[in-house]
């Protein structure tokens, strides 16, 4: 093939070791057809498939000649549709979508107080981490564009995002994004809002007017293509200002949880991360604080030595004892250690199963006050154990039926 | 000579030839249904007159051995693979011949690797005529590609020691390199600057070859004790400055994987072995070598700590992990067919459970029994499986031969078979509605483990019913094809020719499967 000129598209990854991702070299002519050469991991077994798509969107829009070098490295077709429109957008302006047909799987919905005790960070530009996400069943998944992207990828990466969240089953996590900064990154919410994201991530948070300017930004794009339901959103206070505005931006509307980010954080105080984690305690108190004020989840910041289970398991349980609710990830591997060590330990799933009975008692006998032995039971805490009981239910520790076995045994 | 001829169709409706390489052939009847006769294969006798008095086989150079052996047109020549891809003597050996104007010599190693592409120009000019053993990477390729003179033979390593033992294969020169050996030719494997483990790839060769050469760097005064390979059998011995590459030795499929997927279909086998109560007290387990079997091996021994078991046997290739489960009393014995690691190689020596095995004691099937056989478990990889369980290891699903068989198809008759494998690699469903190569008959896989999705064949209703109201994600395996098809697109067919380039044989000789030229 003829060397490309300098107007030319060049998206997607191509470096040694990428695998389930295509890299497109594109340019428009004036005339000979549509001149593409394909390079295929998968040849023989999707090469046809492949060039349909690539010859349909390129119909779709509307182009007839082009010279195009198409690496793969046997990427899905929601990944090879996302590269291809990223070429084309850039070369021609033109702003229409191609889009293939939304997973019919991907149409639930999260509820305010879902469990968010892990959440899968995947960077957003690299297909082949979010393919098999899901099966690692993490709370929830974050499609990153803005940290794990490099700059020069935060383009490319939007259109990734945007068909991930229609193509790939997450099978029933959470699938949320993590925007760029506002208020650059309230473009990012138009790839994102209208494809079903259960929840927005916001990095840097340090206000609630940066709350505000998200919430008008998804209520437009919402009337603008007629969607129902909630978009949950999560700040991420990573500042000493962001910290000190905690309560104000935990009683933001359509908050669901706050999480925080302790490297950026550490790196504003002008100090270090240590493992023992004293120069965050009080940023983490007040988070945890301003987060039970408002009634909403404390989120933790992640742990980054991926290799160190032993370690995460003491970060987990010194998190929760600090009132957090669950943790960021960046390896499935963490998933399991955070789930088993927020998980109620089994004295407090006992107690709890004891209040909630006692309440269900008392209620059955119509009596106003609940007891358990000599002790009287306020109505918070049957909240809590009920909240127990709830959480290890949804973690398959303990069955929906867990009265009976509790009443025979 | 043609390469091949008399096509015909076997009793798993694979179109094999009768006549390879101008030899008979005998289409696969079946599991168990081929009966053999005869005798088996002798090698000449000689007499101890004809030996050096002092028991001193040295020669200065293996080209001498070589010559002193009768090296000619058209002979046998085997090697074997416990070097893995530091082996430097097997090309030797070809440079040698290439050297001295010799043509059309038959190469029969007990595997290949990358490090044998050196020997594809001596494919080309004719100084190899065909490969009987395995063809990896750039080999199989080169095969693929129709460009072997011969037809390429594949055969697992119970079959290798078939062969050899029923003269199958008439082998005229084996060279075996062995990381200490005394003058007389008693060699091992545990010790010495390129140790290895154990040579048990090669007794069949010291048994059965008309003339046997053993080749090392470390000399040692007689006796060389353990004597793994035994002098008697041997009629020259070399002394070379360095024998193998001893970074290289150390298989690269040795260490336990780092990714989550892999590990999470570890753990699901792990999970399912411990459900149906496979894994109990005085249990047997094989786990090969690769990532994902290896964190199985991990697994159980998490498992049997908690329950305060252990297992009887642990079979196959032996690492750092099977040695601390039998340092840690987790296993009373492994039964080693291949040493993976330096671990391996000093547990050998000094752990009084840790044994050598060999191919005739663990896989031959034309034996009075063999140990694969009652070992409770295995775990294996395949780079395809179809809804008839049938399974591949050799070919890719683009034709192209890419693969060795190894102990797979022999380890196929162990009390349950299990294939942890993902559901789709890129692109790639590995689930299909037929393999490219049948290596392993469906009737002989018990267990298909995804990380969607785990099928048991419906010929194993008892496991079914052991895992009925588990948490695991039991699937017909028809789900689990139709899963990788929604998430990948429904394959087309490779473009293959009706050409043979290679046959694979099954452990009792018969060929089950050929390998078909691809079409470039």
């Amino acid at each position: 093939m003829e060397f490309f000129s300098n107007n030319r598209a060049l998206i997607g990854n191509r470096v040694k070791g990428t695998r389930s991702d295509c890299h497109v070299t594109m340019e428009l002519t004036e005339e000979g057809g549509i001149q593409l050469e394909l390079i295929s991991k998968v040849e023989s077994m999707f090469g046809d498939d492949i060039r349909r798509l690539i010859n349909d969107i390129l119909s779709f829009y509307g182009i007839s000649n082009a010279r195009l070098l198409f690496e793969d490295t046997g990427a899905l077709s929601l990944v090879i549709a996302a590269r291809m429109e990223a070429a084309i957008r850039q070369l021609t302006g033109n702003d229409r979508e191609y889009l293939l047909p939304m997973l019919t799987e991907n149409n639930y919905e999260t509820t305010r107080d879902r469990n968010r005790i892990s959440r899968l960070y995947l960077p957003g530009n690299t297909p082949n981490l979010m393919i098999n996400a899901g099966i690692h069943k993490p709370d929830g998944i974050i499609l990153d564009l803005e940290d794990a992207v490099a700059p020069d990828k935060k383009y490319e990466a939007r259109f990734l995002v945007r068909n991930a969240l229609r193509n790939i089953d997450f099978y029933g996590a959470e699938r949320m994004v993590r925007i760029n900064q506002v208020p650059a990154g309230l473009s990012d919410l138009e790839f994102v809002v209208p494809h079903n994201v259960n929840l927005v991530l916001i990095p840097k948070c340090e206000s609630a007017e940066q709350i505000r300017l998200v919430n008008e930004k998804i209520r437009e794009l919402m009337i603008k293509h007629e969607l129902k339901g909630n978009i949950w959103l999560m700040p991420i206070i990573e500042s000493a200002l962001g910290v000190l505005k905690a309560l104000e931006i935990a009683q933001s509307e359509n908050v669901v949880a706050i999480a925080i980010g302790l490297e950026d954080y550490t790196a504003d105080l002008g100090t270090r991360r240590t493992q023992e984690a004293n120069e965050s305690f009080f940023a983490r108190s007040m988070i945890v604080n301003a987060c039970k004020a408002a009634g909403i989840q404390p989120i933790d910041s992640v742990f980054s030595d991926v290799n160190d289970m032993e370690a995460l398991k003491e970060t987990v349980l010194r998190s929760k004892s600090l009132g957090f609710e669950g943790m960021g990830c960046i390896h499935p591997r963490q998933i399991r250690v955070i789930h088993e060590n927020y998980a109620p330990d089994n004295d407090e799933l006992e107690k709890a199963k004891k209040i909630v009975n006692a309440f269900i008692e008392a209620k059955a006998k119509g009596l106003g006050v609940v007891s358990l032995g000599t002790k009287m039971i306020d109505a918070p805490v049957v909240k809590r154990a009920q909240k127990i009981i709830d959480q290890t239910i949804v973690m398959g520790k303990l069955s929906l039926n867990w009265q009976d076995e509790f009443f025979n045994s | 000579m043609s390469k091949y001829d008399k096509l015909t169709k076997n009793a798993v409706g694979r179109i094999v030839p009768q006549v390879v390489n101008g030899n008979d052939a005998v289409p696969f009847l079946g599991v168990g249904k081929f009966k053999p006769n005869g005798r088996k294969y002798g090698p000449p006798i000689v007499s101890a007159s004809d030996y050096p008095e002092d028991g001193n086989k040295v020669l200065p150079s293996l080209k001498e051995a070589l010559i002193r052996s009768g090296i000619s047109d058209g002979m046998t020549i085997s090697t074997h693979h416990h070097f893995r891809n530091g082996d430097i003597i097997s090309n030797q050996i070809f440079d040698i011949a290439n050297e001295l104007g010799i043509k059309n010599l038959t190469w029969v190693p007990s595997a290949s690797f990358e490090c044998h592409s050196h020997l594809i120009k001596y494919l080309e000019n004719g100084v190899i005529h065909h490969i009987e053993g395995s063809m990896n990477g750039a080999l199989g390729r080169f095969t693929s590609e129709g460009n072997m003179a011969g037809l390429g033979i594949l055969r697992s390593h119970g079959g290798r020691y078939q062969a050899i033992q029923d003269g199958e294969i008439h082998v005229d020169i084996a060279v075996i390199a062995a990381p200490t050996a005394d003058c007389f030719g008693n060699a091992t494997g545990d010790r010495g600057a390129a140790a290895c483990g154990l040579l048990g790839f090669a007794l069949a060769d010291s048994q059965y070859a008309d003339k046997v050469i053993v080749v090392t760097d470390n000399l040692v005064p007689f006796p060389c004790v353990p004597w793994q390979i035994q002098g008697n059998y041997v009629d020259h011995v070399v002394v070379v400055d360095q024998v193998g590459i001893p970074e290289k030795i150390i298989s690269g499929t040795t260490e336990i994987t780092k990714s989550p997927d892999r590990l999470l279909l570890a753990e699901m086998t792990a999970r399912f072995c411990m459900e149906t109560g496979i894994v109990h007290d005085g249990f047997s387990f094989q786990a090969g070598a690769g990532g994902t079997a290896l964190s199985i091996g991990i697994y159980f021994a998490e498992l049997l700590r908690k329950q305060g078991m252990k297992a009887r046997f642990a079979r196959g290739g032996s690492n750092k992990y099977l040695v601390q489960m039998l340092e840690e009393g987790l296993v009373d014995y492994i039964l080693d067919g291949q040493t993976f690691d330096l671990e391996g190689v000093r547990s050998m020596r000094e752990n009084a459970g840790h044994v050598n095995t060999s191919p005739f004691t663990s896989y031959n099937y034309h034996g009075k029994g063999n140990f694969a056989q009652f070992v409770d478990v295995v775990i294996l990889g395949a780079t395809e499986v179809d809804v008839n369980f049938n399974a591949n290891v050799v070919t890719h699903s683009d034709g192209y031969l890419l693969h060795g068989i190894g102990g797979w198809m022999n380890c196929l008759f162990s009390k349950c078979v299990i294939l942890p494998i993902p559901l789709f690699r890129d692109r790639m469903p590995v689930i299909c509605d037929e393999v490219t190569t049948i290596c392993g008959p469906g009737e002989l896989i018990d267990v298909i483990v995804t990380e969607r999705g785990i099928a048991i064949n419906p010929l194993r209703p008892d496991l079914l019913e052991k895992m009925k109201g588990s948490s695991l994600p039991i699937k017909s395996i028809h789900e689990l094809k139709a899963e990788a098809e929604k998430i990948c697109g429904k394959p087309q067919k490779a473009h293959l020719t009706d050409e043979v380039v290679a046959v694979i044989k099954w452990v009792d000789g018969t060929v089950i499967d050929s390998v078909f030229r691809i079409d470039k």
